[in-house]
C-alpha cells in the first residue's frame, strides 16, 4: 500500500513543480511585455528626437566668393561656360532648338522672346546653381531679365536694358532677392567674352555675370 | 537576448505608431483653398500642365520620379543643384490659350519640418506675358497635404496609383495669408508690388512616374491697370 502512495506523492510534487514553471514563466512574460512597452515609448521618444533634431534637407553649399567694392557694397562673380552649360534655348526666329525633342510653341505670340536655361558657376568654375534668360524685343517690351537661383542661398530677379554700354557690358537693376538676397539692392552686369585660348574641349565663350551689392541701412544703435 | 529582440520589436512599433499619428495629425492641416480664390481685386489666371512631358523643358538630376524632359536635356546632377529643378513651360489663360511663357525653378527647403506638418520646396516663377511684361514670383510652397493625401494612399494602393479629384493650395508664404510675393519687372508691371498663389488639381497619380493627369494654376492680383484677355474679375 506504501508504493502507490508514493506514487501519488510523485505525482503531486511534478504537478507543484511544473506550476512553479508556469508561474514563472507567467512572470518573465509579464518583464517581456514590460520590455516591449517599454521599447515603443522609447521608438515614440527616438523618431521625434530624430524628426527634431536631424534635418531632412541639407543643400550642399560652396562658399561664397565675395569681394569688398571700393565704394561699398560687395562684388560677386558669375559665369555660364558656353555651350556646355546651356540647358535650354528656345526662340520663335531659331530653326534649331535644344535640347533636340523641344517643341518650342510656333504661336506668334513668342515670336520675339528667346529664352535660356544655363547653369551657372562661381569664381573657381563649380556649378552652384540655375539660370534664366529671356531677351524680348516688342514694341511694348525690350528688356532682357535673367533669374539667378542658387539653391541654398536664394534668387535673384534681375531686368536690364538689351541696349550694351561701352566695353560691351549690358547692366541691370536687381528688381528682387529671395531668402539671402532678399534684402540687398545693387545690380547685375553681363558680357560675352569670347575664348581665345584655342584649347582643345574648351567653351566656345563664357557669359560673364557681375553682381554688385548694396546691403540695407540699418540704424546705428 | 530575448528582452533585447523585445524592445527592438517595441522601438519599431513605437516609431510607426509616432510616424502614422504625425502623418495624420488632424491639427496638422493645412490651408486648402487660396484666399485670392475669394478676392474682390482683379486677377490674372495661368494654367500649366503639371505632367513632365508636356512642358518644355523639365530637367533634375535624373533620380526623382519625375523624369527629365525631354529625354536628352541637361541634368543637374552637381552637389550644390541636386535637389533642385527646373522647368519651362508655355502658361495658359482662362479659356486655355497660350498667354504667357513660365520657367519655375524649385530646390527643397532647408526648412523643412516634419514635426510640424511642413514639407517645403523654396521656387520661383519667371513669368512673361507677351505684350505685357514680366513677373517674379517668390514664394514656399508646402507639400504635406499633396504627401498625405495623394502619395502615401497612392504607396498604399495595390495598383500603385492614386485616382481622384484633388485640388490643394501649394503656395505657404512668405506673404501673411499663405500667399506668394510677386514682383514686376518690365512692361507693365514694371515696378508693381503684388501677391499670387499656386495651386494644384490633381488627377492621376502612380508611384512609378508620378503626376499623370495633372494642372498647375497661378493666381496672380493685379494692380490697377489694364484688363486684357488673361484676366478675370
Amino acid at each position: 500500500m506504501a508504493e502507490p502512495r508514493c506514487d501519488h506523492a510523485g505525482n503531486l510534487t511534478k504537478l507543484a513543480d511544473n506550476g512553479l514553471i508556469w508561474l514563472e514563466l507567467l512572470r518573465g512574460g509579464k518583464i517581456l511585455f514590460k520590455t516591449f512597452l517599454i521599447g515603443i515609448v522609447l521608438g515614440v521618444v527616438a523618431a521625434a528626437s530624430t524628426l527634431y533634431a536631424v534635418p531632412l534637407v541639407d543643400q550642399y553649399r560652396e562658399s561664397s566668393i565675395i569681394a569688398v567694392a571700393i565704394n561699398g557694397g560687395t562684388t560677386e562673380e558669375f559665369h555660364v561656360n558656353i555651350p556646355m552649360d546651356r540647358i535650354m534655348i528656345g526662340a520663335g526666329d531659331q530653326a534649331a532648338t535644344l535640347p533636340e525633342g523641344m517643341a518650342w510653341p510656333d504661336s506668334e505670340l513668342f515670336a520675339n522672346v528667346r529664352t535660356e536655361l544655363f547653369k551657372v558657376r562661381n569664381a573657381r568654375d563649380t556649378v552652384i546653381g540655375i539660370a534664366s534668360r529671356t531677351a524680348v524685343r516688342e514694341a511694348e517690351v525690350d528688356v532682357i531679365d535673367w533669374v539667378i537661383h542658387l539653391p541654398a542661398r536664394g534668387s535673384l530677379f534681375v531686368s536690364m536694358a538689351p541696349q550694351p554700354q561701352q566695353g560691351g557690358y549690358r547692366v541691370g537693376a536687381i528688381e528682387k532677392g529671395t531668402r539671402e538676397f532678399e534684402k540687398l539692392s545693387g545690380e547685375i552686369s553681363e558680357r560675352w567674352v569670347a575664348d581665345t585660348t584655342g584649347e582643345e574641349g574648351a567653351p566656345a565663350g563664357r557669359l560673364e555675370l557681375n553682381a554688385s551689392y548694396i546691403g540695407e541701412l540699418e540704424p546705428l544703435e | 537576448m530575448k528582452y533585447f529582440i523585445a524592445l527592438l520589436l517595441g522601438a519599431a512599433v513605437g516609431a510607426a505608431v509616432f510616424i502614422v499619428a504625425v502623418a495624420y495629425n488632424p491639427l496638422l492641416e493645412t490651408q486648402q483653398v487660396s484666399p485670392l480664390t475669394v478676392t474682390d481685386a482683379r486677377t490674372a489666371v495661368f494654367s500649366y500642365s503639371a505632367v513632365p512631358s508636356d512642358n518644355l523643358v523639365l530637367t533634375n538630376d535624373g533620380l526623382q520620379r519625375r523624369d527629365p524632359w525631354p529625354e536628352d536635356v541637361l541634368q543637374l546632377w552637381e552637389r550644390p543643384i541636386r535637389q533642385s529643378e527646373v522647368m519651362a513651360t508655355v502658361l495658359h489663360d482662362a479659356r486655355n490659350q497660350p498667354a504667357g511663357l513660365g520657367i519655375k525653378f524649385s530646390s527643397s527647403s532647408e526648412r523643412t519640418r516634419v514635426l510640424n506638418g511642413e514639407l517645403l520646396v523654396d521656387s520661383a516663377w519667371y513669368i512673361y506675358v507677351p505684350g505685357r511684361g514680366s513677373l517674379f514670383v517668390e514664394q514656399y510652397e508646402n507639400y504635406w497635404d499633396y504627401t498625405r493625401d495623394i502619395v502615401i494612399p497612392a504607396y498604399r494602393s495595390s495598383a500603385n496609383a492614386w485616382k481622384g479629384n484633388w485640388l490643394g493650395n501649394l503656395t505657404a508664404g512668405p506673404g501673411s495669408l499663405r500667399t506668394a510675393r510677386v514682383t514686376g519687372g518690365s512692361g507693365e508691371f514694371a515696378g508693381h508690388e503684388m501677391i499670387g498663389s499656386e495651386s494644384l488639381i490633381m488627377k492621376v497619380w502612380s508611384v512609378d512616374d508620378g503626376a499623370a493627369l495633372a494642372e498647375g494654376r497661378l493666381i496672380i492680383e493685379l494692380p490697377e491697370i489694364d484688363v486684357t484677355d488673361a484676366d478675370q474679375t
